[in-house]
């Protein structure tokens, strides 16, 4: 092999590497996008956390987060008022990192996340007993099988139904 | 120019002190003073709070479906869970949590809440002084 003839292999090998390794950068960011949001916010965290998981803003509309914020002292049958400086902040945050596409299309009339059309579709095959599961108690119970679900992490490959 | 000074020194004297106020830790015991102060103000004849009017207090319904109890349990000492939710709550007693009753805006919002949800009302101050005189009275 001449000299020439070298150098063009050496650069088609370093080349293609780098290429596959930008390739695989990029497609494990979007990966990890596809199952995690990262928005987070202390005050949201402390505040929506304290009855039940903090739901992610991207699992319903800015409108309906607008509402539910506006309601929060009659919040699906119990009082969650806030003051004005944290609700403030909180309706912020949720309005900002607030679902788009998709999740947006339909606001249900209850302002449920387990009402909306791609929650019901999404556990379309779910059995109706593992619904009823002490363990589970309400579908709005996401952490009794989505173990990653306060992380934002809805990942179906790691959904352990409880028996 | 002048005249915005002391609206100046206004802003840096609240600037320093509120994050200050705000983050100062109070025991049960300067929380219970506060409640007292309140009950005293409100009915010139208080007569101090009451453990035990407290536990009555705790464990009955008034009106509503869920009582104290309904997620705090029958013994505030051990963690309850929201009735609703299912989510564990950490215990109430501060001999089994020191972190209760240490924060003045933390008790006020919790008690308003869940004044509204047992009650529909808010609570005196001498139903809160007496539910924290039970909790107060509990063991670990």
């Amino acid at each position: 092999m001449n000299n020439a003839r070298k150098r063009l292999v050496f650069d088609v090998v370093v080349w293609s590497a780098s290429l596959m390794f930008v390739f695989g950068l990029v497609t494990s960011e979007a990966m990890a996008d596809s199952k995690r949001s990262f928005a987070t916010n202390e005050k949201w965290k402390a505040e929506c956390g304290s009855c039940h998981i903090a739901y992610q803003p991207n699992l319903l509309p800015a409108s309906a987060w607008r509402r539910i914020m506006a309601g929060l002292d009659k919040h699906f049958g119990t009082d969650a008022s806030l003051d004005a400086a944290s609700s403030a902040e909180i309706g912020a945050f949720l309005e900002r990192n607030a679902g788009s596409g998709k999740r947006a299309a339909s606001v249900p009339a209850s302002l449920r996340i387990t009402d909306t059309r791609w929650f019901v579709r999404k556990h379309d095959e779910v059995p109706r007993a593992a619904w009823k599961n002490p363990q589970v108690k309400t579908a709005a119970n996401c952490s009794a099988c989505h173990s990653g679900a306060e992380r934002g992490d809805f990942d179906e490959d790691a959904v352990r139904i409880p028996r | 120019m002048q005249r915005f000074k002391p609206m100046a020194g206004f802003l840096l004297s609240a600037a320093l002190v509120l994050p200050g106020s705000q983050a100062a830790a109070a025991t049960p015991a300067d929380i219970q003073q506060t409640f007292e102060s309140a009950a005293r103000a409100a009915s010139p004849g208080f007569g101090g709070f009451s453990a035990g009017r407290g536990q009555a207090f705790f464990s009955a319904t008034h009106g509503n479906d869920w009582s104290c109890t309904s997620c705090h349990t029958a013994a505030p000492a051990k963690p309850g869970k929201h009735v609703k939710t299912g989510k564990d709550i950490a215990p109430m007693a501060p001999a089994a949590n020191p972190q209760r009753f240490t924060d003045a805006a933390k008790v006020e919002k919790w008690f308003k809440r869940n004044c509204k949800d047992v009650l529909g009302r808010v609570c005196t101050a001498q139903e809160k002084g007496d539910v924290l005189a039970y909790l107060m009275s509990l063991a670990k």
